[in-house]
């Protein structure tokens, strides 16, 4: 189907149909993904306010930037944040689907329950922790009615904590699908594989770390792809469950990009952030990509 | 000792020494051990149902409290099931809830979402499904690079692409405006949707779309006639994709329409995380619930064909 050239003189029209029905990919890939991306990039080097304004200012937003000190509090808990998600989701995730592979009953009844918060909103997720996590109600309530009366567990009103508040509602939401993953990663591993390790007398848990982990490599790749991406993108959670709060505590970069350029009408700091968003996921991505590459390549 | 234990009661003896035999010799993959009750199995399946109630506790917290009268929830705590179950905090909640000025409740919402949702899904997957099948049948020079920018720029944050949107928007008339919207939720869906297009129909005999050349049909019969009833699974995988991933959409919400307009998610949270006024959490958690149904409900019809989907969109985050 590749159209061969043969000296065709009108080869711009060979295959018309496929070329008109892609326009619309086309339009996406050059003008949004990368016209706005080196639009914003080039935006983030003047000084823009209400509207975009080619007056150049050099690097002065970012400097502005690295010394704001709701940006740092913002990178500061997206750090925390994603590197707990990544070893959380990794930890429960596996074991949860090691505890599934066992040929247990009641399989499906399993997988829906710890997958149904995947399939809500962000912004619901955050509303019904929020309200368990309230202090005058919630489960700190309840357990001081126990009797328990010095009992405190209230990380939403904690700026020490409040992103850990935020994490718990995190995990309940996602790791239900790093589950499904890493289970379909387990069932795809050989049978024989297991019986050769019992015939050896490897004890299970050495079989699951030397063995098993390391054959599972591609899905674990792919798994932690989705984890990093979904960790640069947290936004909804946070506004639903705290705004921001208690006063810049709990703020991430998604939150600051967002107020810097629709509510304080700040561009140019708008767009100098979310460059470093952008730089961000270049610095996890790139070198990924060229390792599987490279690794595909070696292997054919 | 043991030994003795084992010559006085030889059937315990076997009955004790055949699951340790049978489950040295099955691991995950071997028949299911004898014993029910095994204290593997104790662990197991205590683990996982401990988990579980993790799990369905803040939706049953949240169906509990959307039943209580405010005075019960002041008084009781969040774990209790309703003494006297009232269905008016989903009345007000649907009907009456406030949002700024707008006393109109859940319900606009709902319709706005709907109306976004709808046009939304039906355009992007059919022009990810014309795009993945010129993807994989009727390739041409350079489309493969147009495609691996589309792929690559499905990681971009979505923030760096925020405001060129805005521009495009503007320029076209449509800012502030469900379409608009629509438009946002096409762009956006199209790698992940095309990646899932292209893979597929280059999945299937190559020999049918042949067949069908030879016959002399072109670029839109073998489509419409060929490929489009061929791949109906992979459509409802798409559906159930787009639909989840848009009615969940708060950011597009946010930044591309106006207090009229707001999908459900973005008036949820204003009513939710309201400033002025007093707090009502059973009209909160009932608004909270009536926004997550939806979801809820295709999640728990559509069962496996919703963890293919989500295995294929979890890129798109």
């Amino acid at each position: 189907m590749t159209p061969t050239y043969q000296g065709r003189p009108f080869s711009l029209f060979r295959n018309l149909n496929a070329k008109i029905a892609s326009i619309p990919m086309i339009l996406t890939a050059l003008v949004i993904f990368v016209g706005g991306t080196a639009w914003t990039v080039f935006y983030s080097f003047t000084n823009s306010k209400l509207l975009p304004r080619a007056s150049f200012v050099g690097f002065d937003q970012y400097e502005r930037l690295w010394a704001t000190p709701r940006w740092l509090v913002a990178v500061e808990n997206l750090a925390i944040y994603g590197v707990c998600t990544l070893v959380f989701s990794l930890v429960i995730g596996f074991v949860l689907a090691a505890l599934m592979d066992q040929k247990i009953r009641f399989e499906n009844t399993f997988r829906t329950i710890f997958l149904y918060p995947f399939a809500l909103s962000f912004i619901v997720t955050g509303l019904a922790w929020q309200w368990i996590l309230n202090p005058n109600f919630g489960i700190q309530q309840v357990v001081r009615n126990l009797g328990w009366e010095s009992f405190t567990f209230d990380p939403l009103y904690n700026a020490d904590i409040v992103i850990y508040g935020i994490l718990i509602a995190g995990l309940w939401q996602g790791t239900g699908l790093i589950m499904c993953l890493m289970l379909a990663g387990l069932r795809g591993i050989d049978g024989d594989i297991w019986k050769a390790a019992r015939v050896d007398g490897i004890p299970t848990w050495k079989t699951y770390v030397f063995i098993v982990i390391p054959m599972m490599r591609p899905v674990l790749v792919t798994t932690l792809v989705i984890i990093a991406s979904g960790i640069v993108k947290v936004y909804d959670l946070v506004v639903a469950q705290t705004s921001g709060g208690p006063g810049i505590a709990s703020e991430v970069p998604a939150k600051y990009v967002y107020n810097y350029m629709f509510l304080a009408q700040n561009l140019g700091q708008g767009f100098a952030a979310s460059t470093m968003m952008l730089l961000s996921v270049v610095i996890v991505i790139v070198p990924w990509a060229y390792l599987e590459f490279a690794r595909r390549r070696r292997h054919g | 000792m043991a030994e003795q234990l084992l010559r006085a009661a030889p059937e315990l003896a076997v009955a004790s020494a055949m699951p340790a035999r049978a489950r040295a010799l099955s691991g995950p993959h071997g028949p299911r051990p004898r014993r029910r009750f095994s204290r593997r199995n104790v662990f197991i399946y205590g683990t996982l149902a401990l988990v579980a109630v993790y799990y369905l506790l803040p939706l049953y917290v949240m169906v509990v409290t959307s039943l209580k009268g405010m005075p019960e929830i002041r008084l009781g705590n969040i774990f209790s099931p309703p003494v006297e179950i009232t269905f008016e905090p989903w009345i007000k909640a649907w009907s009456t809830a406030c949002t700024g000025l707008n006393c109109d409740g859940l319900s606009r919402g709902f319709w706005n979402s709907v109306m976004i949702t709808v046009p939304s899904v039906f355009l992007s997957i059919s022009i990810a499904s014309i795009n993945g099948y010129a993807l994989a049948n009727w390739r041409f020079k350079g489309a493969e690079v147009f495609f691996t920018v589309l792929v690559v720029g499905a990681f971009i944050p979505y923030q760096v692409m925020l405001y060129p949107v805005v521009i495009v928007l503007r320029e076209i008339g449509l800012y502030g405006s469900l379409w608009g919207l629509v438009l946002v939720h096409t762009i956006f869906g199209m790698p992940i949707l095309t990646l899932l297009f292209r893979n597929y129909f280059a999945s299937l005999p190559e020999e049918l779309f042949k067949a069908a050349r030879v016959d002399g049909a072109g670029f839109w019969t073998i489509y419409l006639r060929i490929m489009l009833p061929m791949s109906l699974p992979i459509f409802v995988v798409a559906i159930i994709l787009q639909v989840t991933g848009i009615w969940n959409d708060f950011l597009f919400g946010v930044v591309y329409t106006k207090p009229d307009t707001y999908p459900m998610t973005v008036q949820l949270n204003n009513i939710v995380n309201a400033v002025q006024g007093v707090k009502e959490y059973n009209v909160n958690m009932a608004a909270t619930l009536l926004t997550g149904l939806v979801p809820l409900v295709i999640y728990f019809i559509s069962g496996k064909l919703f963890v293919r989907g989500i295995a294929a969109g979890a890129v798109k985050g």
